[in-house]
């Protein structure tokens, strides 16, 4: 179409993450154990709630209206405990961030525990990064096919089953289990399934780094929430650098006598690597600065799920998985050195650790005003919600006035309003309630369709109850315009009472 | 444009060839679109195709193309009512036999009642009696959340009144009564003296001497049907005079109009238009507005 030299679009270059062994990586499995442990088992437990409401521990029923969390049932009127949950959770993704950077992309969340649960299979079926690089490099031949469709089939089973596990929170799961087998289950069920199989598959199988570099907001967003004192993974380059790959006599030369520029013979000069920067020869003499820790092993790049290099800062990319913290330290132990080359550091250390005085402690970094703020909020959210959950009233009622009209003349020359009354009863058993008013003037209330002033409402529902306010045609209520009064409602059972403040209209002045 | 072999000029700075296109000085560089981008508009294209050959889309004269799939909003409305239907069937055709006096010991069919009835009540009695059922006295169209009844209160008399209407040709079996009109009988002076009974009855103002000579005309003229005590006859659709209700007006001109000239309150049979099921849904409504009346055990 142009003759235009670079293409606009750069292919996505293939990553192959080594396999590597270490503190965060063991924490990392052990995360992501808890993390799909409770994703994939959570719609299986029960709780028993009473013979008339489900048994699900947790469960999202849209068809009814409610959420079920263990002990606690919220109905939509209750919405903003919902609202407070996710406050809560940005404060708390804020907090994290300014104090310990992208750990959330890093550790938590489901676009790098799925990858990383991927690359998993893959690793066990296709081997380890060298084997794949030469898979991924090779022609087409049968074993290419067999690994791969192996590969890909086991992909699709925990694909299917990550979109299998999302539609059992919103319904009875051992049923649906059943129905969803025998193809009774509803087919929003099965096309749920369907995009979730494909996003987890497509996400995690194919997509990977390029959803957190490309698609997700979140690193733009962070990169604003960070500051110098936030801890990131870094590489400590006044530390390692001159990199270079070390002889014997070299490196014991250049830790020995790291001040001075030293001479070595041109036979043992470091090799060129096949990265990095060359060894520093200028002017012809056979000058060479000491060696700095990193022994450009590529180790750190290696391992990385995210393909970059840590050691060139740091980067919209890095998920600070701390990965490639695991691998040169491993590499450090080999050749003699103290861990940490490439570690858990904040910016406003470097110029100390320039200087060669130790690093700050991480307690420094952590607790500063800005984390301490949002902890503040995020706990004020947190005890808020904790006591409006233990304050709501156990009974909700709604009174709706019935203005249409304002008032009606009964034949003895009373005035009456009516009222649209709401009782909802949140227990799982019928409850009888009590109904009565309080006022200054003498008013009378009675219920329609009874002669008490008691009604039941049945287990679980929301009764609509028409209530008669009746002021005699001698009270002065009958005249007046307005008469507040309040309306209050009684638990029989549990003798618990909540009322409702509301206005009577008498005949006025009109 | 003049030569089309000849090739497009290029930007200097960028080298970026121009679409050739100049507005004072300023170029516009011919970047092409993103091929992914291309792919998805000829994608929606191509889509948007076969979705109009599927689909009802093109505008004929007097319809559209109806769509290879057979699809229609309207049937599908037509499909979801009917499922409705179907649902309730068990309980429409239960309303429509059940002996109402004991609708209200059937909860679930009440509730279902009720609120069918408001429906149905909205869609066709508002227009007189008002959304709220407030009636209108100018009108005379009555007030059905009051607990004064012209024809009957209990559920049962107000599902006749529904059902066969009042002072109508239609229905044979109409609610029918007809109030003379006193202009042609009583003097004007007789008139204003019987207004202002009438007025005594239920306590308000009025002209105590005048009263007087009214009550001797209203017990020969008017005791028939209003009763001696003037407390009315439903069986007759004679209001209640004692009370604090009036139907088109309690005022001394409102009364002497309605006595010279009468008065001719007209509603609609609805039994055959709305069925049993409706006709008993509605009364079960005006029932429990405010004013229902018990029925009386015989």
């Amino acid at each position: 179409m142009t003759d235009q030299d670079t293409p606009l679009y750069a292919p996505r270059e293939p990553i192959f993450p080594r396999r590597v062994t270490g503190w965060f990586r063991t924490f990392k499995w052990w995360i992501m154990a808890v993390t799909l442990g409770i994703y994939y088992l959570t719609p299986w437990i029960r709780w028993d709630r009473g013979p008339n409401l489900p048994d699900q521990a947790v469960l999202v029923d849209l068809a009814n209206r409610r959420f079920y969390f263990f002990w606690i049932e919220i109905w939509p009127h209750e919405f903003y405990f919902v609202a407070g949950l996710l406050i809560m959770a940005g404060l708390g993704l804020f907090l994290f961030t300014s104090a310990l950077g992208r750990v959330w992309c890093g550790y938590t969340c489901p676009q790098t525990v799925w990858t990383d649960l991927f690359i998993l299979v893959e690793r066990w079926i296709e081997g380890d990064r060298n084997a794949r690089i030469r898979l991924h490099r090779q022609e087409m031949d049968g074993r290419k096919i067999r690994l791969r469709a192996t590969k890909y089939l086991v992909w699709l089973l925990i694909a299917i089953a990550t979109g299998g596990a999302w539609v059992f929170y919103f319904t009875d799961a051992p049923q649906l289990a059943v129905d969803l087998v025998t193809f009774d289950a509803h087919p929003v069920a099965y096309a749920t399934i369907g995009i979730l199989t494909a996003t987890t598959f497509i996400f995690g199988g194919f997509m990977r780094e390029q959803v957190c570099i490309y698609m997700c907001p979140w690193p733009r967003i962070q990169g604003a929430m960070m500051d110098s004192d936030t801890l990131t993974v870094g590489y400590r380059d006044w530390r390692g650098e001159p990199r270079g790959k070390h002889r014997k006599g070299a490196r014991a030369a250049a830790t020995a006598q790291a001040a001075t520029a030293y001479a070595v013979p041109e036979e043992d000069l470091p090799e060129g690597p096949d990265h990095g920067r060359p060894i520093s020869t200028h002017g012809g003499t056979a000058e060479v600065q000491p060696l700095g820790d990193c022994i450009d092993c590529m180790a750190c790049v290696n391992v990385c799920p995210m393909g970059i290099d840590i050691r060139d800062g740091q980067q919209m990319e890095c998920i600070t998985c701390a990965l490639c913290i695991d691998a040169c330290d491993d590499v450090m132990a080999k050749i003699g050195k103290p861990r940490g080359l490439i570690d858990y550091l904040a910016l406003s250390d470097e110029p100390r650790e320039r200087a060669g005085n130790a690093p700050r402690p991480i307690w420094h970094h952590v607790l500063r005003p800005r984390t301490i703020l949002y902890t503040a909020i995020y706990a004020l959210i947190g005890i808020g919600l904790v006591v409006a959950l233990f304050v709501r009233q156990p009974i909700d009622m709604t009174v709706s006035p019935v203005r249409n009209p304002t008032y009606v003349t009964l034949s003895d020359g009373s005035v009456r309003n009516i009222y649209d009354v709401r009782l909802r009863n949140m227990a799982g058993e019928d409850k009888p309630f009590h109904l009565s008013l309080v006022s200054d003037e003498i008013l009378r209330i009675d219920l329609e369709g009874t002669a008490e002033r008691n009604v039941v409402v049945p287990a679980n529902e929301t009764l609509l109850q028409r209530v008669y306010v009746t002021a005699r045609a001698q009270d002065p209520a009958a005249e007046m315009d307005r008469v507040e009064f309040r309306f209050w409602v009684e638990d029989l059972t549990s003798q618990d009472r909540a009322f409702v403040d509301t206005v009577f209209n008498g005949r006025g002045t009109e | 444009m003049a030569d089309e072999t000849k090739k497009k000029p290029v930007d200097e700075i960028t080298g970026v060839e121009t679409t050739g296109h100049t507005w004072d000085g300023i170029e516009e560089l011919n970047n092409p679109l993103p091929r992914w981008w291309l792919w998805t508009f000829y994608g929606t294209v191509v889509w948007g195709l076969i979705y109009t050959i599927l689909f009802p889309a093109w505008p004929l004269v007097s319809s559209a193309t109806s769509g290879l799939l057979g699809y229609s909003t309207r049937a599908e409305v037509a499909e979801e009512i009917a499922a409705v239907e179907t649902a309730n069937q068990a309980l429409v055709s239960e309303l429509a036999t059940i002996e109402l006096a004991s609708l209200s010991q059937n909860e679930p069919l009440e509730r279902f009642a009720v609120s069918a009835g408001a429906s149905v009540f909205a869609n066709n009695c508002s227009q007189c009696h008002g959304s709220g059922a407030a009636g209108a006295q100018a009108a005379g169209y009555p007030n059905l959340l009051d607990d004064d009844w012209l024809w009957g209160g209990t559920i049962d008399e107000i599902a006749y009144t529904v059902r066969h209407g009042i002072r109508n040709e239609t229905d044979p079996d109409a609610r029918w009564s007809e109030m003379p009109a006193f202009g042609d009988i009583l003097s004007t002076e007789e008139i204003g003296q019987v207004v202002a009974y009438v007025q005594s009855l239920s306590g308000g103002d009025h002209d105590a001497a005048l009263a007087e000579a009214g009550a001797t005309i209203f017990l020969d003229q008017c005791s028939a049907c209003h009763g001696e005590d003037g407390t009315g006859m439903t069986d007759l659709g004679a209001p209640n005079l004692t009370d604090a209700i009036w139907l088109y007006g309690g005022s001394e001109e409102r009364l002497t109009e309605t006595i010279t000239y009468s008065r001719f309150g007209v509603m609609p049979p609805w039994g055959e238009r709305l069925g049993d099921a409706q006709v008993n849904a509605v009364a079960a409504y005006v029932h429990q507005l405010g004013g229902g009346e018990e029925t009386v055990a015989e």
